[in-house]
């Protein structure tokens, strides 16, 4: 633990740590460009030099020494402000000075640092530097002249992203950063390297001369692109959505965000539903709110409650999914289920299915054994932290699935349920890892539950992990790693086939349903959000489907009546991510047209149904929510759910797991509407495809 | 004046082979193994009681520099000795000929040398342009192989070692010690931060300790003739030994040569290089260390010692001792700005100072040379070379600067000169716009 002053403070820290760090922990602010703390250190833009003695009669680059005992940093003697004012000059006299058409003006590290720390006019009168703009596909605009070769994105894409696509070419003046070949970068996570550009050189593309930075009204909340549920923030300007950008949250997504959080905004104001539809004549109308409400209220009104099902989609939050619940408990159906998907696993405690390990623990893990998952296009975040950690430690991973480019190396196992029960029973091979390992961990994917065998893959997996030690007295390695946002939180409040009073389950979960629907055994469904299913041909060509949500989708297209609801920019709401950890989304903008709030519809429709739902309010519902499930009180707490064991035999087959995302960029019903996610399967997805056939050829 | 009896490098001008039995006869390869028997605590006291300093140019003492490597057994990694052959700077071309004629001496040097910092290989890694001093070095790479001398048990001393050679591409930046490691281990040759220095983390992360031609190359002769006779030469005991001078420009007989340290700067040049071109009167500077130390005006250069503290106290410095002489014909402010170019070429680009400074510093140098300039951007052009000095992550940002601050040191009358005549030059050519004429 060396101690040291910096200007003149004292402070103790830990070995190891840099003067930069030591100065942000005492408050003292010094000024960079290439540093950042979740990359390597190159030491290459030299503005956070600061006078160090004992030592060497120049400045020293703060980020690259580490802290020893009884040194003596000053960040403001007037060697510092000249070397500073050096660095400052020279970085500008080749940086072209458009502030005023940048789109990083407002918001730019070079801006700011060149009023704080920098001369108050430039001396350079010769001609300056220009670069050409490079294609780095439809999501990152460059201007390269801008760079000022800080190599943030090209230590990014290498580090974080684990793609090695950008790189400084040339040398001396002519430096620049570039692809080696002319290609897009193909990394899931490639928007952080906008984020993360001090300068406007990489901007977004979408966002391109749109707004600036002080007009936009900021609100902080919650992803549901995928079940991470990554910390964001919404930028607005009025009523539209600008912008997304990712909020700091050590123990979720860090600093970063995948592209699709982030770009897949501008499928909010497309094929929205701004108006209630009802089906007349086989068409769709739209109609007033009042109108649809008493034509549903006349079909619903007299069915029998065993003849009526309800199913939530992906992107439902917590409080809706309840006001389902109550509104089919109230008309007497037993009928439920979260999984439009078809996973299958038994729910013996809360553990079952969340990631008990918690993101951030992947990191403290010496062995990662995924199975049925492919999480670099399911949670690229999650992927992140597993190829951060096999940075660190050289984790070893295994899979069990389709073998996928998952950015680090792994030993392919197998790809069948057959493959992990051999595993299970295996001597040599990964499970040599397994049983050396001190804290090992288990992944199972979605894929491994979808699967026929979904119920044994699950019961498979948790022996597997209780085998192995993975279950510890502080350390839970058995891990569910959900795709949808809001399949947790309807797990958690039990939106599942419903039990009787001696514990026997009567109600249909999404199979039963498919099977009543089919033979004219149900005469209405109540879909939320279900947009990932054909819902006419599952539901039965006579059933009176009832679909709610945001998007004009596979739901809304096959429904006998559309209610308007509010995207998850657009409400207060409750979201439950895969670890379990239950997280508050804020609205940032308002319903479109005549959308509402999706509890609140189904709070209006109880009423006309004469089944009035007995709250008023969202703080009435959460306060009826938090009633009959305490834990979800735990606002952004991860939980540390007891391991249920399990113990029974288990049969699979040997048919492989498959895979769940074949196509990252398009999802949801929102990544679906959106243009710039269309681009970038283009861009992305189509292009490779092109080249593989031509290459077959 | 260095007897002949007393020169290290008897085949410098490669009047006889550079093979191993030719080698041999002018004692290389003699008694290598009892050198190593007596232990690398005695190769390192006896390098320090010669006061042997690094010759690549930044003149540190090399026992010391040796005796930082850790100890292997306490390591447990492997220890290299990398050989800086990257010969690349302006004005310099010693190394040059060790590798052509001298190339056993180098490599005994490395047995010993690696013996003596606990490593198993040396690499060196060559300019890619000396394509046949790579030849000669491999060459003699082979035929050490083959006699025994390298490789299980080298020349019997009970210690393996390999010695590889490995070609860059031509990249000046790669001369960087911590660039060159980079290079060799297949990276794009960008000097890294320091620290760790490399004995601690250099290639590989391994400990390392690159050393220059010139310095591994006298290490054998030292062990055989011992410490104390190197260190009987040179005007005192912070600069010892012979040095190899090499002396271009604008000198009758431009050469390379072997001489005693300390040697006065006009002896050397009137002894072995024929004199300057018009006999000394004509002269104009010399730079006296290779391209990047700081040229000296011809007052200074008639009194200098060419040593290390001699050098640094006329602000200037001994470096690689590459003597370029200009006689009064030379163009001096287009001499330097010429180098400011070399140094923008060759600036790697990853740091801020260097890669923006280099440009701008040549930019306004090619001014300097027409005179289209300020008065007051001499002292702008001063500040700018301070802004590069000491902010980069290597010495190549000190090197672009110096030359051209010993230029506004020595010669400020002449470049204000041809500021005046441009600005004289450019009023007379002014179109003079009679008011009836614009009318």
């Amino acid at each position: 633990m060396p101690k040291l002053t910096i200007d003149g403070q004292e402070i103790e820290v830990e070995a190891g740590t840099s003067i930069i760090q030591a100065a942000e922990q005492l408050g003292i602010e010094i000024p960079r460009f290439c540093y950042h703390d979740k990359l390597s250190v190159p030491a290459n833009c030299r503005m956070c030099l600061v006078e160090v003695s004992p030592g060497p009669p120049k400045p020293q680059a703060s980020c690259a020494l580490a802290c020893t005992e009884g040194m003596e940093v000053k960040t403001d003697s007037d060697m510092v402000k000249k070397a500073r004012k050096g660095v400052m000059e020279f970085l500008l006299i080749n940086h072209p000075l458009d502030c005023p058409i940048c789109d990083q003006g407002g918001e730019c590290d070079l801006q700011d640092q060149a009023v704080a720390y920098g001369y108050d006019q430039s001396r350079y009168h010769e001609e300056k530097r220009s670069v050409k703009n490079k294609n780095l596909g439809p999501l990152i605009k460059t201007i390269m002249t801008r760079c000022i070769q800080c190599t943030r994105c090209v230590r990014f894409g290498e580090e974080i992203g684990g793609v090695t696509e950008l790189g400084l070419l040339n040398r001396g003046e002519d430096v620049e950063i570039g692809t080696f070949i002319e290609q897009a970068v193909s990394t899931e996570l490639s928007g952080n390297m906008i984020d993360i550009c001090p300068v406007g050189a990489l901007t977004s593309a979408p966002y391109e001369f749109k707004a600036r930075p002080w007009e936009l009204k900021k609100t902080e909340t919650i992803d549901v692109m995928d079940a991470v549920g990554s910390n964001i923030r919404v930028d607005t300007r009025g009523n539209e959505v600008m912008r997304v950008l990712p909020r700091l949250n050590e123990e979720i997504n860090e600093e970063w965000i995948s592209d699709k959080t982030r770009f897949a905004y501008d499928g909010l104001k497309r094929q929205r539903l701004d108006t209630p539809y009802i089906r007349k004549k086989g068409k769709l109308e739209a109609v007033s709110w009042d109108e649809a409400l008493e034509f549903t209220a006349g079909k619903l009104i007299g069915v029998d409650g065993k003849r009526f099902a309800a199913v939530t989609g992906d992107l439902v939050d917590v409080e809706s999914t309840i006001a389902l619940k109550d509104l089919t408990q109230a008309l007497g159906s037993p009928h439920m289920d979260c999984r439009q998907d078809g996973a299958k696993f038994d729910v013996d405690g809360r553990s079952d299915y969340l990631f008990n390990t918690g993101i951030a623990g992947i990191e403290e893990a010496d062995a990662i054994l995924l199975v049925g998952t492919d999480p670099r296009h399911e949670a690229p975040m999650i992927n992140a932290r597993i190829r951060k950690s096999w940075l660190q430690s050289k984790v070893p991973v295994g899979l069990i699935g389709t073998p996928v480019d998952l950015t680090y190396p792994y030993e392919h196992i197998g790809t069948t349920p057959d493959d992990l029960d051999r595993l299970s029973r295996a001597r040599k091979g990964f499970v040599e890892v397994l049983k050396k390992a001190k804290k090992p961990m288990i992944i199972v994917g979605t894929a491994a539950l979808r699967h026929e065998d979904g119920y044994d893959v699950h019961a498979l997996a948790k022996m597997v992990a209780e085998r192995f030690g993975m279950i510890q007295e502080d350390w839970n390695g058995f891990n569910v790693l959900h795709v949808a946002a809001g399949r947790t939180g309807a797990l958690d409040v039990n939106f599942l086939p419903q039990k009787n009073d001696k514990g026997k389950t009567i109600g249909y979960d999404i199979y039963d349903m498919v099977k009543a629907g089919r033979a004219g055994k149900l005469d209405a469904v109540y879909l939320l959000g279900v947009d990932e299913l054909d819902t006419r041909a599952a539901f039965g060509a006579d059933t009176f489907i009832i679909y709610q949500g945001h998007h004009g989708d596979n739901g809304a297209r096959h429904a006998d009546v559309i209610f308007p609801g509010a995207a998850y920019t657009e409400k207060d709401a409750l979201y439950v991510n895969t670890e379990g950890r239950v997280q508050m989304a804020r609205r940032a903008a308002f319903p479109v047209g005549e959308a509402k709030e999706d509890w609140s519809i189904l709070r209006i429709l109880s009423e006309r149904l004469n089944v009035t739902l007995p709250y008023n309010s969202l703080q009435e519902l959460r306060r009826r929510i938090f009633g009959e499930f305490p834990h979800l009180k735990a606002i952004d707490m991860k939980p540390n759910e007891d391991f249920v064991s399990v113990d029974k035999p288990v049969n699979v087959s040997t048919s492989p797991f498959g895979r769940v995302v074949y196509n990252f960029y398009q999802t949801d019903v929102i990544s679906r509407a959106s243009v710039t996610m269309a681009e970038c399967v283009e861009a992305f997805i189509r292009s490779k495809e092109q080249d593989a056939l031509e290459a077959a050829e | 004046m260095l007897k002949d009896q007393d020169r290290i490098y008897t085949n410098l001008y490669g009047f006889e082979g550079s093979d191993l039995k030719a080698a041999k006869k002018r004692g290389d390869w003699d008694k290598t193994a009892s050198f190593i028997k007596k232990g690398k605590d005695w190769i390192i006291e006896e390098m320090k009681a010669s006061g042997l300093r690094g010759r690549g140019g930044a003149g540190f003492p090399t026992g010391l520099k040796w005796s930082f490597m850790p100890d292997p057994n306490k390591t447990k990694k492997p220890h290299y000795l990398v050989v800086n052959a990257d010969e690349s700077e302006p004005g310099t071309c010693k190394d040059r000929e060790i590798l052509r004629n001298e190339p056993h001496k180098l490599i005994e040097g490395c047995l010993l040398a690696g013996f003596a910092m606990g490593a198993k290989a040396a690499y060196i890694y060559i300019r890619g342009e000396f394509f046949n001093e790579g030849s000669a070095v491999v060459q003699a790479i082979k035929e050490a192989y083959d006699a025994g001398l390298l490789g299980k048990n080298a020349a019997k001393s009970g210690w393996d070692f390999d010695v590889y050679l490995h070609r860059g591409a031509g990249a000046y930046i790669c001369g960087e010690e911590t660039a060159l490691i980079e290079s060799l281990e297949g990276n794009k040759g960008q000097p890294r931060n320091k620290p760790p220095f490399p004995a601690m983390a250099g290639l590989y992360s391994c400990p390392t300790t690159v050393n220059n031609v010139e310095t591994i190359a006298s290490v054998p002769t030292i062990l055989r003739r011992g410490g104390k006779w190197f260190a009987g030469f040179g005007r005192d005991e912070k600069n010892t030994g012979t040095k190899l001078f090499c002396i271009s420009g604008h000198v009758e007989t431009p050469c390379n040569v072997e001489e005693e340290m300390g040697i006065p700067l006009k002896t050397l040049i009137e002894k072995h290089a024929g004199g300057v071109r018009g006999g000394w009167d004509n002269l104009k500077a010399i730079i006296p260390g290779g391209s990047s130390t700081p040229l000296l005006p011809k007052d200074v250069c008639s009194k200098v010692y060419m040593d290390f503290d001699s050098l640094r106290a006329e602000g200037s410095g001994l470096g690689t001792a590459g003597v370029i002489v200009m006689d009064q014909s030379t163009d001096i402010v287009y001499a330097i700005a010429r180098l400011s170019y070399f140094y923008m070429h060759e600036s790697c680009g990853q740091c801020t100072p260097c890669r923006e400074g280099t440009g701008w510093i040549w930019r306004m140098m090619v001014r300097m040379v027409k005179g289209d300039a300020t008065v007051e951007e001499i002292d702008m052009l001063q500040d700018v070379t301070k802004q590069v000095e000491g902010h980069t992550i290597c010495a190549h940002g000190d090197a672009s600067a110096w030359p051209v601050q010993g230029l506004i040191r020595h010669f400020r009358p002449e470049l204000e000169k041809r500021i005046k005549d441009y600005r004289k030059l450019a009023d007379r050519d002014r179109p003079t716009i009679s008011m009836a004429a614009a009318e």
